[in-house]
């Protein structure tokens, strides 16, 4: 059963897909209004007349700080300290002693793999590590010419080493600060070397956070901590339905609250525009608002479950179609069928959104902020103010987490902000609207719910015929970017994981049935993968024990062909004790996932204590190409099994009579400290093609621990999250 | 109303309506930003302080009853050893992720040192479980509260 090549229908990446929405959507975007690279660059700072400033990464003071502009947004997964690792591997500089700043809305930060300024799909690292590692060369190479200059050598007879250039034969050194006039008027070479993998000193080796320090001591700056003079404060009442529209309205109450400057109408409901939080939040709730519900006044959780439920019973769009499943079925020894169940689901990022607007006098406007694309928000509120991009500046902040809820191609809170801004335009005053925990989880752009019904047919121990249908509401449709990202009916965020499966399964059939909803939706960190892994990993470990085989095998037989996979898959199992049988009463779960060119298997052991479910540890092996900074690639693991652990056991949105019912952590439940598990995170050495991190841990979760918790207590979790359905 | 109340040991001075919470008066009125927002109804330990040696949530803590009393937020944590040997063990073993949530797990485990100079892992879970952290750094939180412990036990001696 090696390796045939999988065969989606369509082979369009996301990569490729977002790279053509971009360029074919006739969006202005970033890409459309390029600036010098100096000019994204200058408006950092004023003292930057002297700073050495070799290109839009990097700065160098004549005091000697070394300043990095970081084009990827920091949310938590160390991108800051890794794209400082990068540029000093080549600048020959201490990464502990630079400071990152996040850069403005420029093309020049556009994302590498797609084309556009946004930080997702777990492509920081391995799309822009070169490019750093250029931007540091290239800094090197005009301190290290300056140097040379300054003292009538060669440059051959120069060497920079640590933060310094230092003449190979003398005992003369000059610091980069001292260096730094005279290296901005030196040519800018046109071609760098840049070091060998086996001569790098920095990247790949431990290296400490370059943001622990300020975010511990809580002097960092995120969004909702972003203060201006005059600032005022303001929160929208909201349609509790989605679809819904404003039918009669009375403010008069929260027009009288003290603190409160302004009650203004905009498109997504009331905003309350005060001085401060508590004013604006204490009058928002004299706002009587009376909403006709409209499409989402129905929504129901058990009425959708029933759609879904109905839609799997009927072909879909074909995803992918390899021999004939439906003959293959019909015709073998054993048949195997199960479905799976996943709700909607929030980010829910620690910290609530925020969005800062300060309108300028020319028509533009200042938006300081905590995005991860703002390559979408930049030219979308140009658009709204109707200037051009130049005129709107962005400052962006370090984010309380993101997951994907900050990097919305339609902009959904920052353009919010922006009309409660015009809205409220007459006072003249900076206003910053602010989300709290409730606005957040009934706000809209969860994860899709889903749907998998899959069938398997085996002979003589092997899976011959794999069917399987999905049903779930579309990322990319009902926006404008559905032309170019749904093809043929499919659209490749809601198949991905199953529909490139490489399983060499010889009948292998994946439909889709997309849902229309009126449910705002986006992607939930692993997108598609949350969803497909759980499905296919469980099914798989059902299938297993439906041929009285173990688990860990049955997916090494399936995988051969594929050693990186194999190699993660082993890795795990060997450091879990795969082989010796675990504690009595403890249930063991395996799995093993593709996702964003990274490759991860997960080992859970779990129990069922007083009908709840209790996860121990979590044996995690990685694989991701070249490690910029080993520890994070662990904490990035560690994360996302808790991360993926909250989904699996608590968490949810659902629906009833068309208003959500969570509405904080009390009924939004998150893995806490006595339910977290000991995790272990084993690193594979690679030379292989570097992928991604931040998603790639998540998806195997859920699926190793449900497959554990039936090892434990022989029933099988097919919707989660789990709850009390071991109760 | 009129409330004189100090704050990293300064003394302050605000009028805000009684039942503002502590957080918002920390965080907009005296701008000490360090104390997050995460929940608003003390579910998530993001804007823990101590009113007076104790660790209390104050985004559900009305200013009116910080009258006269003594507040230490994150800015100011490092003024006595335990809140130094915390800081530092966050520090040391890269807690953090996006960073939200640690400040007040900071707090939260200060309080914790101050009652118990060694608690054992049971005793961090229970005195450690209302902070939560969404980025899921709890294995890193043990062992920092763990090494903050033995620091403190070290330098004791
Ligand atoms: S913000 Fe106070 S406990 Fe969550
Ligand atoms: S570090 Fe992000 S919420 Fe804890």
């Amino acid at each position: 059963m090696s390796g045939a090549k999988p065969q989606p229908a369509s082979k369009i990446s996301r990569r490729e897909m977002l790279e053509s929405l971009i360029g074919g959507s006739g969006l202005v975007l970033a890409l459309a209004y390029g600036r010098p690279l100096r000019a994204a660059v200058v408006k950092q700072s004023e003292s930057l007349a002297t700073d050495f400033v070799p290109n839009a990464f990097l700065r160098i003071s004549p005091a000697g700080e070394v300043t990095v502009i970081a084009k990827h947004d920091e949310m938590g997964q160390g991108i800051h300290t890794g794209l400082a690792i990068a540029i000093c591997e080549e600048l020959e500089q201490d990464p502990r002693q630079v400071t990152v700043i996040p850069a403005p809305a420029d093309p020049a930060y556009g994302n590498s793999a797609y084309q556009v300024q946004v930080t997702g799909g777990s492509t920081s690292s391995w799309s822009s590590l070169e490019q750093m590692q250029q931007a540091g060369a290239v800094a090197r190479e005009m301190l290290v010419a300056a140097a040379a200059a300054r003292w009538g050598v060669d440059t051959s007879a120069c060497e920079a080493r640590d933060g310094a250039v230092h003449e190979k034969s003398g005992s003369r050194q000059l610091s980069y600060g001292e260096l730094a006039v005279d290296a901005s008027r030196q040519p800018v070479p046109e071609d760098v070397v840049l070091r060998e993998r086996k001569d790098f000193r920095r990247i790949g080796k431990p290296t400490p956070r370059v943001d622990s320090a300020d975010k511990v001591r809580g002097i960092a700056k995120f969004s909702l901590d972003q203060r201006v003079p005059d600032m005022l404060t303001a929160m929208v009442v909201r349609c509790p339905f989605f679809g819904g529209t404003l039918k009669r309205y009375d403010v008069s109450r929260a027009e009288a609250f003290p603190g409160v400057k302004a009650v203004v109408r905009v498109p997504t409901g009331i905003a309350v525009v005060a001085e401060g939080y508590w004013p604006a939040f204490r009058a928002r709730e004299l706002v009587e608002a009376e909403w006709d519900a409209g499409a989402g006044g129905s929504l129901d959780t058990g009425e959708l479950r029933k759609l879904y439920h109905e839609k799997a019973k009927q072909p879909g769009m074909v995803a992918r179609n390899d021999g004939d499943a439906i003959q293959a079925l019909s015709n073998a020894e054993l048949t195997v069928e199960a479905t799976y169940e996943l709700p909607f689901q929030a980010h829910a990022p620690m910290e609530p959104l925020s969005c800062m607007v300060i309108l300028k006098e020319d028509g533009g406007a200042k938006i300081i902020t905590g995005s991860q694309m703002l390559g979408a928000d930049h030219p979308a509120v140009a658009a709204r103010l109707g200037v051009d991009p130049s005129r709107v500046e962005f400052q962006n902040s370090l984010l309380g987490g993101g997951f994907g809820r900050r990097a919305n191609p339609q902009s959904d809170f920052t353009i919010e902000a922006v009309e409660v801004a015009l809205a409220a335009k007459s006072l003249g005053r900076p206003i910053k609207t602010v989300w709290n925990r409730e606005d957040d989880l009934h706000g809209g752009w969860y994860r899709p719910m889903y749907l998998n019904a899959i069938k398997a047919g085996i002979d003589n121990g092997k899976i011959v015929a794999w069917h399987h249908r999905v049903v779930g509401q579309s990322i990319a449709k009902g926006t404008p970017f559905e032309p170019l990202m749904v093809q043929d009916g499919v659209d490749q965020l809601s198949v991905e994981g199953v529909a490139d499966m490489p399983h060499g399964i010889p009948n292998l059939t994946v439909e889709l049935h997309t849902i229309s909803l009126p449910v705002p939706v986006l992607w939930w960190r692993s997108v598609g993968h949350s969803h497909t892994a759980f499905a296919k990993e469980s099914f798989l470990d059902e299938c297993a024990h439906a041929m009285g085989k173990d688990p860990y095998q049955v997916r090494r037989e399936l995988l051969q062909g594929h050693p990186r996979l194999l190699r993660v898959l082993d890795l795990a199992a060997d450091k879990a004790g795969w082989s010796k049988a675990p504690a009595p009463g403890v249930g063991r779960g395996i799995s093993v996932h593709e996702s964003f060119k990274g490759f991860a298997a997960h080992v859970v052991e779990a129990s069922v204590e007083n009908g709840r479910p209790r996860v121990h540890r979590v044996v995690v092996a990685i694989d991701c190409g070249l490690v910029v900074n080993p520890d994070q690639v662990v904490s990035q693991m560690e994360g996302a099994a808790n991360f993926a652990l909250s989904a699996t056991l608590g968490s949810k949105i659902s629906f009833s009579q068309g208003r959500v019912e969570q509405s904080n952590f009390h009924d939004f439940s998150i893995v806490r400290m006595n339910e977290a598990p000991d995790i272990e995170v084993h690193i594979v050495a690679s030379d292989d093609e570097m992928g991604g991190i931040g998603e790639v841990g998540v998806p195997g979760v859920a699926s190793a621990t449900c497959s554990a918790l039936f090892e434990a207590s022989g029933r099988r979790i097919r919707r989660l999250p789990v709850e009390d359905q071991l109760a | 109303m009129k409330i004189d109340f100090t704050v990293n040991g300064k003394p302050h001075t605000v009028d805000v309506a009684p039942d503002t919470p502590l957080l918002w008066v920390l965080r907009e009125h005296l701008e000490l930003t360090g104390t997050k927002f995460g929940c608003g109804r003390a579910l998530c330990g993001a804007c823990t302080v101590h009113v007076d040696g104790q660790a209390v949530r104050s985004c559900a803590y009305p200013i009116e009853y910080a009258q006269a009393s003594q507040v230490q937020t994150i800015e100011g944590l490092e003024s006595d050893r335990i809140g130094e040997a915390v800081v530092n063990a966050w520090i040391d073993l890269d807690v953090v992720q996006c960073g939200w949530c640690q400040p007040g797990q900071c707090m939260s485990a200060a309080a914790l040192l101050k009652a118990n100079q060694s608690p054992d892992r049971e005793a961090v879970d229970a005195s450690m479980s209302g902070n939560l952290c969404r980025c899921g750094t709890y294995s890193r939180i043990r062992q920092a509260v763990d090494l903050a412990a033995k620091n403190l036990r070290e330098g004791a001696e």
